[in-house]
């Protein structure tokens, strides 16, 4: 404190910039060894993830990323309001990526608080490695005390490369289905339900040729905390009754989580790096690319499990928080996996194809939305979340676009509005104009959408003032949902599913901000190349 | 001669090194583009088998099938071929350009060269897909170099007893407008086959099965086929290995 104090009144003396850092990330194929074998992997400095980069508010951050792979790479800050030039999406903002051997040097103000993360936006680099955290210090003190303060990255880390992972999906779409319905399955049902009712689910989907258990598009992945397996178990530790800040990220290309730690509540103070009103609870769902920051207050001298479990529940991302190295909690028991319901598909088109359909009750239940929660148990909902502060902008919107979210999962093709990325045009904004996005999930599966440089708010049924800001949203199975965006960040952004080989395959698209007069585009700034 | 048609097989799907990046220069749009949904990609699936008929005739077979291209445009590969106590009874080398036209299907057209029984080259127009309750749909019409139209209907569907131990049951229809006498078919429905395909998948790419199946002739070409001294039906079984690349 009296160091932070002592620059502060430095500062003011010289009233010179008040912080300018600068980092370095080398991006290079290393050998890793994770999972118990030696593999050659995609590193930032030689480790998975790559570092925690520390910034405060107003620094003035110049990262140098250095490029020692034989392809493009480039760097994006996941959250951060940026200077266009500086966002880091290869082609976007005549960034041209970075080449082998060369050096990029990132130049950009911090201008907002909180935890965000970093990763490659080029190919499938994201899933092969490249990614890391950032946190974001205030000018002054924290609105929400804590003692302690750990950044825990979830990912998915898979043997196989991010191009042999769309290659088999391109492939085959079920290449790594692993829990298809059998026949074995059927017989249950006919057990259960009868022969009609079991007829009669089996064939509705298969009129439709959609699987029931479409819940992960890829498997066979180890689940990690800060680049550490279940078994390599990594520890954040604490004395009892401290505050311990666990900043969240979901750093996967594929997965998400449902996120818990035993015994403990925990108090979400923060969410896409965005403070919102303290909210207590026992679990949250954690889609791909979002981050939430919690509160915990562990009493007891015992390991406490941080139990991360995908949605497929096909194993679990263990932590621990612990009073010494080497203490380990119990790991949960693993809970059952959900199957989709007809409540998970677009019901509009649906009606279209059988006007006459039957639903019952039980129909009417999304099964992706069976966390599985005991009861008495509070899982978080996007409903809880509110605004720390008050929404500057309160305008309500001058027009919506519709953001279709459709996808073929036989080909493995996944679309915005009925068109890939290389079939479509941008998303034109006027600069500061107010727009609410209106998603709707035609598919079966959930997407987390993320907007590149600008947050869009949350229409969670919160007061205007109180709407949260949120970088990435997820769109439930057949559901829709709706966000308000003001436009005031020109330039041209990436908007995308950000489950990696969804957007891959084309879920994405360019919003262009644009100032009506066209000399007010901004120019070319910052980054030079330095070789 | 099995062999050598392998190898054509080999041959034709050469070009498939579409993924490579411009290492010179910066990304530019396209690039950017191919990689987020206009990319190239490819499936190649190959079964190989031998077994037996009840006759105690060996019988050994080739079934090749697969793409590459885009989304939208693909071509289109397809061989297949039986040998019967090691003389070529049958093989055929399609080569198809196919464009998706509908969420499950491609319509496709093209060209199929029977080296065996007869020389024949035909026009090839078809459909293929995934029709309602999951069944892989083949069906295409040929128009030979001697004027004479046919066609031939394939259906197979998957169920699964484990995720990895899969039933395949598929049948086989061919059909000829017009008597073709060189061929010893009859105008109608000439041949049909059903069979069950068991296989184990240790890997999406490596899956051993055992296969049984019968064939028989219909109408004027079981009359044919009697005439000749042959067999109107057969019962076979085999052992195989199915490959996907």
């Amino acid at each position: 404190m009296r160091k932070i104090i002592t620059t502060l009144l430095l500062t003011m003396f010289f009233s010179a910039p008040a912080w300018a850092g600068t980092y370095n990330l080398d991006i290079a194929r290393t050998e890793v060894n994770i999972t118990g074998t030696p593999m050659e992997k995609i590193t930032i400095n030689g480790g998975i993830p790559g570092p925690t980069l520390r910034f405060k508010d107003g620094e003035d951050v110049t990262v140098n990323v250095t490029n020692h792979l034989k392809e493009d790479t480039s760097i994006h800050w996941h959250g951060l309001l940026i200077d266009p030039a500086m966002d880091g999406v290869p082609t976007f903002n005549k960034f041209p990526g970075i080449k082998p051997g060369e050096t990029f040097t990132y130049h950009f103000k911090i201008r907002q608080t909180g935890t965000y993360w970093y990763h490659a936006h080029s190919g499938g680099q994201e899933q092969d490695g490249v990614y890391g955290s950032i946190i974001v210090d205030p000018k002054g003190k924290y609105p929400i005390q804590a003692d302690r303060d750990y950044v825990v990255v979830l990912s998915d880390f898979s043997p196989e490369e991010s191009t042999e992972i769309m290659a088999n999906l391109k492939m085959s779409s079920d290449y790594y289905a692993n829990a298809r319905r059998t026949l074995g399955d059927f017989f249950h049902d006919v057990k259960e339900d009868g022969f009609g009712k079991a007829w009669k689910t089996a064939t509705d989907w298969g009129d439709m040729r959609m699987m029931q258990t479409d819940l992960a598009d890829v498997t066979g992945y180890t689940f990690l905390v800060n680049g550490k397996s279940p078994e390599q178990n990594w520890t954040g530790i604490f004395k009892p009754g401290e505050r311990v800040r666990l900043r969240f990220i979901n750093a996967s290309a594929m997965s998400f989580f449902d996120v818990r730690i035993p015994g403990l509540k925990m108090s979400v103070v923060q969410s896409d790096g965005q403070n919102v009103e303290p909210v207590s609870v026992d679990e949250f769902r954690f889609g791909v690319a979002e981050t939430y920051d919690v509160i915990v207050t562990p009493q007891e001298n015992k390991a406490y499990t941080i139990a991360a479990e995908p949605i497929d529940r096909s194993g679990f991302a263990i932590g621990t928080l612990a009073t010494a190295e080497g203490m380990k909690g119990e790991i949960p028991a693993g809970r059952p996996r959900a199957l989709l319901s007809m409540a998970d598909m677009d019901m509009e088109q649906m009606m279209i194809d059988d006007p006459d359909m039957e639903m019952t009750p039980a129909d009417m239940i999304s099964g992706w939305a069976k966390t599985g929660t005991p009861d008495g148990q509070k899982a978080l909902s996007y409903a809880d979340l509110r605004y720390a502060g008050i929404q500057k902008d309160q305008r309500p919107p001058e027009r919506t676009i519709e953001v279709n979210l459709g996808g073929n999962m036989e080909r493995y093709i996944w679309t915005i509005n009925d068109k890939k990325f290389s079939d479509a045009e941008p998303i034109r904004l006027k600069y500061g104009e107010r727009v609410r996005l209106k998603f709707t999930n035609h598919t079966m599966m959930a997407h987390p959408m993320h907007l590149h440089g600008m947050f869009v708010q949350l229409e969670n049924g919160q007061p205007a003032a109180k709407l949260p800001n949120k970088h990435t949203v997820i769109v439930p199975p057949g559901q829709s949902y709706s966000v308000l965006l003001t436009a005031d960040e020109a330039g041209e952004w990436a908007f995308h599913c950000h489950l990696l080989y969804h957007m891959a395959s084309g879920m994405m698209r360019k919003v262009v901000v644009a100032k009506l007069d066209q000399s007010d585009v901004p120019a070319e700034k910052g980054g030079h190349h330095a070789n | 001669m099995q062999i050598r048609a392998l190898l054509l097989a080999t041959c034709l799907m050469l070009p498939v090194s579409a993924f490579a990046a411009d290492e010179m220069g910066s990304m530019t749009p396209e690039e950017m583009q191919h990689e987020h949904g206009g990319g190239i990609f490819h499936m190649f699936r190959l079964e190989t088998e031998i077994g037996s008929n009840t006759d105690g005739t060996t019988l050994s077979g080739w079934d090749f099938d697969g793409w590459v291209g885009t989304d939208e445009n693909k071509l289109w590969l397809k061989s297949e071929g039986e040998r019967a106590d090691s003389k070529l009874e049958s093989a055929e080398f399609w080569a198809l350009y196919s464009r998706n036209i509908a969420t499950f299907w491609d319509a496709q057209a093209g060209i199929r060269y029977d080296n065996k029984p007869k020389s024949t080259t035909y026009l090839t127009l078809g459909f293929n897909g995934l029709a309602p309750q999951w069944f892989e749909t083949e069906a295409h019409l040929f128009i030979s170099n001697k004027g004479d139209v046919s066609a031939r209907l394939r259906e197979e569907n998957d169920f699964l007893i484990t995720q990895k131990l899969i039933l395949q049951p598929y049948a086989e229809v061919n059909l000829f407008a017009q008597d073709v006498i060189e061929q010893d078919v009859g105008a109608g429905i000439s041949d049909g086959q059903i069979g069950l395909q068991t296989r184990y998948e240790f890997t999406k790419k490596f899956a051993p099965y055992v296969d049984v199946h019968y064939g028989r002739k219909f109408g004027e070409t079981a009359s044919i086929a009697k005439s000749n001294g042959e067999d109107k039906d057969e019962l076979v079984g085999a052992i195989g290995l199915r490959l996907m690349f």
